[in-house]
């Protein structure tokens, strides 16, 4: 592929992203507003996953944490702060990974996959059964985070449009800081760690505290994703921090490819989008009904096919053409 | 608390612990030796529970038989649904990355779920335990316990007998063994690798789908409730140890008596309970309580 290409490619995604709200209604603005947040989600625990090597079955401990901070901080009318709120749901992601990531990583494999789990059920049971944020039930944000500029706020973030440019322009950056750290001594250090540990010790890294980083910023990265959530919902519930939500965010990434970070970002939006095509009765008639038969068929044969996901394809479909060519 | 409500509690403890072992030793088995993470064996439970429900009336006014020809017929369809998934999927995964076995289980999740709404519906249905188990017995003076929460148990260690008879006294237990120690020098031995794949699988999913059955007139049957049973034995296969089925006995019933005691003691913490005693285990022993090799 010439050099030019693929940031062609990035900007010309960007700008469809951009001038995609003009074009469309405010349930499609609002689907993709949805897959945009997923996305950032998506992001911070491909960081983990795909970059690290480190697999986390316990990621939605801090997408909700960053939701129950930012429902918890809104519960009087008047607005708070925008970034104060936002900076507050990272923080408080990441204390609790400091030591959840210093003690999960004494295990290795699929032992750490199972006490990540349980370290996010724990906080799956503490909003879930004490009555902190009324329990199962969830609470509502009273507030809304406002973007001021000297008391002057130009826009109201709980209406589709802005939330969806500002969670487009939140996934922009995210993707950014992400590509940067992949190129940095850092990331280097965290692929080395993902290919070959040991060696990385030999070499004289210690790689204890480059794992214990990479989980800290996962899970503040989830925490934004978090807040992004709540103040788009106005609404959190313990079900944001349950396995099914760390299950679905682990399978976006892999549907997408791991090790690629636009495999996050498209692993999302195929999950999301594949529900709604084939829950879209005018597609599929009667059968929209039964759409989990055809997700779950279309996913095995997305693994049998596609061993790198669907960023694989393009060259899958390369070699395809080089064989028959 | 009483002596009479302490007993009650352990007699419920036992059948919970034992009851997720059925479950638990086929996925640690398949998990070991295949080293393939199965999340469709919570859906193996879910096909068995819906068997019994569905198969008992067909069964009783076809074949005239009772309860025990429903379970035989059951496990023999699990055994056969075992074997087509694994020649089917599995077979073409174990060369692959862990993930990628994750992401097609979880399709065969969405498709059991989907094809269990198709034939069954998604309403919720009590079973009935036969006649001849639906009475109680005394406890002490005052109390009764059901006798088919007993059979239920009895079941199980019946089972878990026959599978340590199985895995120290034969030869085909001896390949699995070896093949959840190491699978490659297993191999290189001259065990046929393939057929012990197909067979462990095939067991692991007629273990999953005997818990169901048994289990359906206890906890009705209902939809996701294979979800529910699949985390709690991963919870379980972990403290045990991968692969070892006596870890998988062991952790099963601690699982069982903390979280039965649990929900008696401290009703507003009794869901962390369990895991927070994964965390502590794991943090001390980082392999599981018997991991071998």
């Amino acid at each position: 592929m010439p050099n030019f290409v693929r940031p062609a490619l990035v900007i010309s995604i960007v700008v469809a992203l951009a001038v995609f709200p003009l074009a469309a209604g405010k349930y499609e603005v609002d689907l993709i507003a949805k897959i945009l947040v997923l996305a950032i989600f998506a992001l911070s625990l491909e960081l983990l996953v795909g970059q690290t090597g480190l697999v986390s079955f316990g990621h939605a401990a801090f997408f909700g944490l960053g939701a129950y901070t930012t429902a918890l901080l809104l519960q009087d009318p008047d607005p708070r702060s925008f970034w104060l709120v936002m900076a507050a749901a990272m923080v408080v992601a990441a204390l609790y990974a400091l030591p959840v990531a210093a003690l999960c990583l004494r295990t290795r494999g699929v032992y750490f996959i199972m006490v990540t789990l349980a370290f996010a059920q724990l906080v799956y049971y503490v909003f879930h059964d004490t009555k902190i944020a009324k329990g199962s039930d969830g609470i509502y944000l009273t507030g809304v985070p406002a973007i001021s500029f000297a008391g002057w706020v130009p826009f109201d973030i709980t209406k589709s449009l802005p939330f969806y440019y500002v969670a487009l322009a939140l996934l922009c950056a995210v993707y950014a800081l992400l590509a940067m750290l992949e190129r940095s001594r850092f990331g280097r250090a965290l692929a080395g760690i993902r290919v070959n540990e040991q060696r990385m010790r030999a070499a004289g890294f210690a790689t204890y505290p480059y794992k214990i980083a990479a989980f800290v910023i996962a899970a503040m990265l989830a925490g934004l994703a978090g807040f992004l959530k709540a103040t788009k919902d106005g609404y959190v519930n313990p079900e944001m921090l349950a396995w099914h939500e760390s299950g679905a965010v682990l399978l976006m990434i892999i549907l997408g490819g791991l090790g690629k970070l636009r495999g996050a970002v498209l692993g999302a939006f195929a999950f999301v989008l594949l529900q709604e095509v084939f829950k879209n009765d005018a597609i599929f008639g009667e059968f929209a009904k039964r759409w989990q038969l055809l997700l779950g068929f279309t996913i095995i044969v997305c693994v049998l096919v596609l061993p790198h996901g669907l960023v694989g394809l393009p060259a899958r479909l390369r070699r395809r053409e080089r064989h028959d060519g | 608390m009483d002596l009479g409500t302490f007993l009650i509690q352990c007699l419920n403890a036992l059948q919970y612990g034992l009851l997720l072992f059925l479950v638990a030793s086929g996925l640690t088995l398949i998990f070991g030796i295949m080293g393939v993470i199965n999340l469709a064996h919570g859906s193996f439970y879910m096909i068995g529970a819906y068997m019994a429900y569905a198969l008992a009336p067909w069964v009783t006014t076809t074949l005239g038989g009772g309860f025990f020809t429903t379970l035989l017929l059951g496990l023999v369809l699990a055994v056969l649904l075992g074997y087509v998934l694994e020649w089917l999927f599995f077979s073409y995964l174990y060369e692959r990355e862990h993930l990628q076995q994750v992401l097609m289980t979880y399709g065969l999740i969405l498709v059991f779920e989907e094809l269990r709404s198709i034939l069954v519906g998604d309403d919720v249905h009590g079973v009935s335990a036969p006649d001849w188990l639906s009475g109680t017995i005394a406890l002490g003076s005052l109390m009764t316990y059901p006798v088919y929460r007993l059979f239920i148990s009895a079941v199980c260690l019946l089972v878990a007998l026959a599978m340590y008879l199985v895995l120290s006294r034969t030869r085909l237990g001896m390949a699995v063994r070896a093949g959840s120690v190491n699978r490659e020098m297993a191999q290189s031995l001259g065990v046929n690798i393939g057929v012990l794949y197909r067979v462990v699988f095939a067991a692991g999913v007629a273990l999953a789908v005997l818990a169901g059955m048994i289990a359906a007139p206890v906890s009705s049957v209902y939809p996701g409730m294979g979800g529910q049973v699949l985390i709690i034995c991963f919870v379980v296969v972990v403290i045990g140890g991968i692969g070892s089925v006596r870890g998988a006995f062991v952790a099963a019933l601690l699982v069982g008596f903390v979280d039965t005691f649990g929900k008696v003691f401290f009703q507003e913490a009794a869901g962390v309970l369990v895991y927070l005693m994964m965390a502590a285990i794991l943090l001390w022993k980082p392999e599981g309580l018997f991991r071998q090799g």
